[in-house]
């Protein structure tokens, strides 16, 4: 019984829904620009390399510039043009997508390990450098339960699910969506219409370079204010499975988001819970929640859910 | 489609353009920090084959490397993309760990073959969950075998620091068996190399034969180009994707055992390092092609036993990673490096292209001499503050134009080596 | 020299492909309001003339001219520009966007600039739509609505863009006998409204009830320019293939023996997880050639694959030389004596990155002696490729050359040769013409009557009416998964099996 208590109490616990938005809210970013790939029809598996190089981005300058912001702004620059090399390896070269991704987070781990030392002389990790602060929302502050959840919430939270509807707003209301969704379905039809089928898949790349970016900026400047290297931990994939199980649709990936940051929550929590022991030796287990409840989820949903039916498939003109 | 009716050494040429590029664009990030390139290459070459107990330790680095090469070029060539051979490795090591440290009354010979086999099941297992779960619901193997390798790092890292821990500092566990321990070939000053390495060839002869000669390469194969036409064929796709990932997990397995039983004796968690990953690279530079692998898998483990020495000299060893980048990233878009060769086998082409090069050539000194000259350090210090970036924005244009100038170089020669071989071929077959 | 008088007028048109000469030095003249049909058997260069029409492609050489107007068309967007449309052959449709959303796609409705105006498109569809007579549901998505209504939004989307020349590639391949009518209603609607049509198509009677002029294209070049009411069939036919054509192959009687192949009530879901084959039952007897007619997408593909075991049976059973053999997978169905020539050669019968001996055992590999206790027998494989290269003819007689470099005649042989070199006792055929030249065409079709000679059970699927009429002991007609009848070529007509192919019963038809 005890256990049960344990188990549910967690979800009383306004910590919890802080814990699940901080946690989600870099899949939010990422998972969104999954989208904007992918729906123009081109795989992006190098998510993890933007969120990695848009984190160390925003400490660098940061460090250099003491504006968490402006950091933030060359997070952004900075994962379009590496998202640039995406598009213009897939796009005009027609490259394996998954495999360019691969070279992709490869490069970005190597970049940001190797300038480690020679920006901040030491291998590893950084102390604090800055981060952006919280604010309070004035009438919140003071409600129970709701102002102990999100009275102080960080702005990136609050741009994280600014962009999930603009995004929403873009795909499906305007004429630009409808190419993005047209090119990632049917590239030939949307051809000889006279739509640029190149152009549209760039601007979708490079607003996955420019989301991902964020999201990486968010776990960097936004929570810790540090940069560890390989700080991104996999969250990359996390947030191409958001996508998958979200349908490629922004709403979608954000509630999956939700769901695979509220699982790494809980697991935190579980870990500190009062109620029950949990013995210290079992505690590193705990870390494997997250990446355990994606394998379970990926596995279950997929199929179930349709892609954009050109989802990978470069693009040629016919000869 | 049409498929490319090119010699066959043409399938080597686009990862050979690519490792010399990257190591251009290395060179310049070296520059970039401050160090001379050249010295940096000097170093790791010395650090790779300088001498015996540098050749014995590359050796040693190239052994596993050999194996996670073949498990993706496995892979790739069954139409699967393991990313995952990382933790297979981490699994196949582990597993190997728990048998090994209960085989001390057995005699060495069939212990190493216990736990080497059962290091090679584990990864074999660790790949098949991804390998069943595609073909069972089409869940894409790059996203699982990511999980699984987080799920393997954090479980390896629990085993060393509860259940197997020994000692204190870093987590490790209790040393294997004497008689689970591969028998060294030669040592030479600190280094042992071990007899991991003839395993790794064997390996790699033994899927050559698996995929040239038999019925069993020619499906896994057939499956890897045209799923459907595999399918009409009478082959089993949901079993040749599952068989086709344990075979490659299998692979990376051997290579977790071997680092246990040939080079730690124990199981540390970080044991794996990074080489399931440079098993891409290595795939992709030996074209899926076992043979080209071992080749490939050298020229990898020269490159991590040199990056150590360089790390002493100053320069980080990520450096490695950067170049592996670089070369999958060409190789992945190959018709990059392909739309770049020039094929001079007539005498015009010969003029035209080399008239080209020329002009390149040359434009490109002019504007490495002029910015090297706008960049001189004080140049513009009547700017200010200001001065100081500008002066910055040249260097960066002399670097830039340093290297486009060393790729275009390094492009002419390679193009000019392969015209010459291949006008040379027609002859040989003009006169027979 | 003026062209004022001409819709579209193509002056020396070459076009080059690495391998062959698609165009050489082509001329052609449309007049305007007329319906021009060119004709050309595959591979002729209607395509490619078409191609560059639309600015899909550049020609190397050569001028053309709208309306007595020299144009350089660098893309679609030119070409829609000066006022042409083209309906294409598969359709250039997006599935998951709707009927309204797919006409305005590339010229949407907008507001405030960069909003997308479903309500104004929607209306705007509606009303042209009304106004030619076409009728189509506006906010149904592509995937959901039958062939015709698609090809109909296809119309639409040339329409809504102002054309005055629409471009027809093909377009009743994909329809009944009746459907065809009703396009041609619709062409001649537009005529009436004072629109320039070109339609490409092979099929002569069509040619001869829709057009006004004729050209007649072979290997690239023009061979003749006909006015319709002047001509006949025979006439474009000797300028189509350039010699006499035998419009219908010798059948020998021949008696079919014990039923080899055999369904019942079998039930197969599509891609999307509907019923796509609801309830057929057929039996193919030693030594007999079944048809099976119908349009495209009315089930074939799906029913091919289930008795092929390539797809999952949800309910039915198939019996096999007297064997329930229901849910069987390939290897299994091949190795009691099933071949298959499958319908898309490049997706199923081919791995173009082999060499011609791979695939000259694909679906025998494990066989002795291709096989040996595992391993590969080259030896054997490298003969039985070269022996089957000189009795089918494949060219280039080179074994070592990849699947994807012969041309789509040779592979098709090539898949045949294979097939055949199986000895199957029962043998599913799907389209195995498509694509092919009058040669190649000719060769296969003796082929198969010389496996109905050797009491090979066959099963042939086709989407052209006289291959099948002209090959099959019976015929059936499959219409959304189901057999609309069954009926002898000899005691039927096109018209008849084109009524079923529209969704009438045989009792229907003929009560």
């Amino acid at each position: 019984m005890k256990v049960l208590e344990a188990l549910l109490s967690i979800f009383i616990n306004p910590q919890f829904y802080k814990i699940a938005l901080t946690a989600s809210t870099p899949l939010i970013f990422a998972s969104l620009g999954g989208v904007f790939s992918e729906i123009t029809g081109v795989t992006n598996i190098a998510l993890e390399g933007i969120m990695l190089l848009g984190a160390f981005t925003s400490i660098v300058f940061t460090f250099y510039t003491g504006s968490a912001w402006f950091g933030i702004l060359m997070a952004v620059l900075v994962g379009i043009g590496f998202s640039w090399l995406h598009a213009w390896a897939s796009i005009k070269w027609l490259g394996n997508q998954i495999v360019v991704g691969t070279a992709l987070i490869l490069i970005a781990q190597g970049i940001t390990g190797f300038l480690m030392k020679p920006i901040f002389g030491r291998p590893g990790q950084t102390d604090f450098i800055g981060r952006i602060n919280d604010i309070s929302i004035p009438g919140l502050r003071n409600v129970p339960f709701l102002g102990e959840a999100i009275g102080e919430i960080n702005p990136l939270v609050i741009i994280a699910f600014v962009s999930v509807f603009v995004s929403w707003f873009i795909i499906y209301k305007t004429t630009l969506g409808l190419r993005m969704r047209s090119v990632g379905e049917n590239p030939e039809a949307a051809d000889t219409l006279g739509i640029n089928v190149y152009k549209i898949r760039y601007f979708g790349v490079l607003m996955s370079g420019v989301l991902a970016s964020l999201g990486g900026a968010f776990l960097s400047v936004g929570e810790t204010g540090n940069f560890k290297e390989l700080m991104s931990g996999g969250r990359g994939f996390i947030a191409l499975a958001a996508m998958i199980l979200g349908n490629w649709n922004p709403i979608g990936a954000m509630l999956a988001s939700l769901l695979f940051g509220a699982s790494e929550a809980y697991a935190n929590l579980l870990q500190s819970s009062k109620l029950i022991e949990v013995p210290a030796s079992v505690k590193p287990l705990f870390n494997m929640v997250p990446f355990i409840v994606t394998l379970i989820v990926i596995s279950g949903f997929i199929g179930k859910t349709r892609p954009p039916a050109a989802d990978g498939v470069p693009y040629e003109k016919a000869e | 489609m049409r498929v490319s009716a090119l010699p066959r050494f043409w399938a080597f040429i686009v990862p050979i353009v690519s490792v010399v590029v990257a190591l251009l664009i290395a060179s310049v990030i070296i520059i970039m920090i401050g160090k001379s390139p050249i010295e940096a290459y000097t170093i790791l070459l010395k650090g790779a084959f300088g001498s015996s107990s540098a050749i014995a330790n590359t050796i040693v680095k190239t052994t596993p490397l050999i194996l996670t090469g073949l498990a993706v070029g496995f892979g790739f060539r069954a139409g699967v993309f393991n990313i995952g051979a990382e933790g297979q490795m981490v699994m196949g090591a582990l597993m190997a760990t728990l048998v090994a440290i209960n085989l001390g009354s057995v005699p060495p010979f069939i212990a190493i073959t216990i736990t080497l086999l059962v290091g090679m099941l584990a990864g074999a297992g660790w790949a098949a969950i991804a390998g069943y779960l595609k073909a069972k619901t089409g869940a894409h193997e790059v996203v699982t075998t990511i999980m699984l390798n987080w799920i393997a790092t954090y479980l390896s890292s629990y085993m060393v620091q509860v259940p197997l821990a020994v000692g204190s500092g870093t987590p490790k566990s209790p040393e294997i068996a004497p008689s689970t321990k591969l028998p060294e070939l030669l040592t030479v000053g600190a280094i042992n190399m071990n007899a991991g390495i003839i395993v790794s060839i064997i390996a790699a002869i033994l899927l050559y034969i698996i995929l040239e000669k038999t019925t069993m390469g020619y499906e896994v194969k057939a499956a890897g180009f045209n799923p459907y036409a595999a399918e009409y064929g009478g082959i089993s796709l949901s079993k040749n994707i599952t068989m086709s990932m344990a075979i490659s997990g299998a692979l990376a397995g051997l290579a977790g055992a071997i680092e246990l039983t040939g080079v730690h004796y124990r199981f540390l968690g970080t044991l794996s390092g990074g080489k399931g990953f440079d098993g891409i690279s290595i795939a992709l530079i030996g074209q899926n092609n076992p043979i080209g692998i071992i080749f490939a898998a050298l020229l990898m483990g020269a490159l991590r036993t040199g990056s150590n020495e360089m790390q002493f000299a100053g320069i980080p060893k990520h450096i490695v990673m950067i170049i592996q980048g670089i070369v999958i990233f060409l190789v992945a878009a190959d018709r990059i490096v392909r739309t770049s060769m020039i094929i001079m086998d007539k005498k015009e082409r010969i003029a035209q292209e080399t008239k080209r090069f020329v002009k390149r050539a040359v434009i490109l000194s002019i504007i490495i001499i002029v910015s090297m000259f706008l960049s001189k350090e004080g140049l513009w210090s009547f700017l200010g503050k200001f001065g100081y970036y500008v002066g910055k924005v040249f260097w960066v244009i002399e670097l830039v134009s340093l290297l486009s100038l060393m790729i275009v170089v390094a492009l002419y020669i390679i193009s000019a080596v392969i015209s010459l071989g291949m006008v040379y071929s027609r002859r040989k077959k003009v006169k027979s | 020299m003026s062209y004022e008088d001409y819709a579209v007028v193509m002056k020396g048109i070459v076009k080059r492909f690495p391998s062959v000469l698609a165009n050489d030095h082509v001329d052609l003249f449309v007049k305007k309001g007329e319906i021009h049909a060119i004709v050309g058997e595959n591979g002729a260069g209607k395509s490619t003339l078409m191609n560059q029409l639309y600015g899909l492609l550049k020609p190397d050489e050569g001028e053309i001219y709208i309306f007595g107007k020299k144009v350089d068309l660098k893309g679609p967007k030119d070409a829609i520009a000066n006022g042409i449309g083209m309906v294409h052959q598969h359709f250039m449709l997006v599935d998951n966007l709707t009927v309204a959303e797919n006409v305005v796609l590339g010229s949407e409705t907008t507001k405030s600039g960069f909003l997308f105006d479903l309500n104004e498109a929607r209306k705007k569809v509606k009303e042209l739509s009304e106004k030619y007579g076409l009728l189509v549901d506006v906010d149904a998505k592509i995937e959901d609505i039958p062939v015709g209504m698609q090809q109909r939004v296809e119309i639409l989307k040339t329409l809504y863009r102002g054309a005055e020349i629409l471009i027809f590639d093909e377009p009743t391949a994909v329809l009944t006998p009746q459907e065809t009518e009703e396009l041609f209603d619709v062409m001649r609607r537009l005529k009436e409204a004072g629109k320039t049509m070109i339609f490409i198509s092979h099929k002569l009677n069509e040619v001869m009830e829709i057009s006004d002029n004729i050209t007649v294209m072979r290997l690239g070049k023009v061979t003749a320019n006909l006015k319709t009411s002047e001509t006949n069939e025979v006439e474009i036919a000797r300028a189509m293939v350039g010699r006499e054509v035998v419009l219908r192959i010798e059948k020998p009687p021949h008696k079919p023996k014990e039923v080899v192949f055999e369904t019942e009530d079998l039930w197969v879901k599509d891609n999307r997880g509907l019923d796509a084959v609801k309830g057929v039952s057929l039996k193919v007897r030693a030594g007999e050639i079944v048809g099976i007619a119908g349009v495209a997408g009315n089930g074939q593909t799906e029913l091919v694959e289930a008795i092929t075991g390539l797809r999952k049976i949800e309910k039915g059973k198939i019996t096999l030389l007297g064997q329930d053999a229901t849910g069987y997978d390939p290897r299994r169905l091949r190795d009691m004596g099933v071949a298959h020539i499958p319908e898309d050669r490049l997706k199923h019968g081919l791995i173009v990155q082999y060499p011609a001996y791979y695939n000259m055992i694909l679906g025998q590999q494990w066989w002795y002696p291709y096989s040996n206790r595992g391993f590969l027998n080259h030896q054997v494989i490298y003969e039985t490729t070269k022996k089957l290269f000189e009795e089918y003819d494949v060219r280039p007689r080179d074994i070592n050359m990849f699947g994807g470099n012969f041309s789509g005649g040779n592979q098709q042989k090539l898949v045949v040769a294979r097939e055949i070199n199986a000895k199957p006792k029962f043998m599913v055929v799907a389209q195995p013409t498509r694509g092919l030249d009058v040669g190649a065409i000719e060769f296969i079709h003796k082929t198969l009557l010389k496996m109905r000679e050797q009491d090979v059970a066959i099963l042939l699927i086709s989407m052209e009416l006289e291959e099948i009429f002209s090959l099959s002991d019976r015929i059936l007609v499959m219409y959304e998964g189901e057999i609309m009848g069954e009926v002898r070529p000899e005691e039927t007509t096109v018209e008849e099996v084109g009524l079923m192919m529209a969704g009438k019963k045989l009792e229907e038809v003929r009560s």
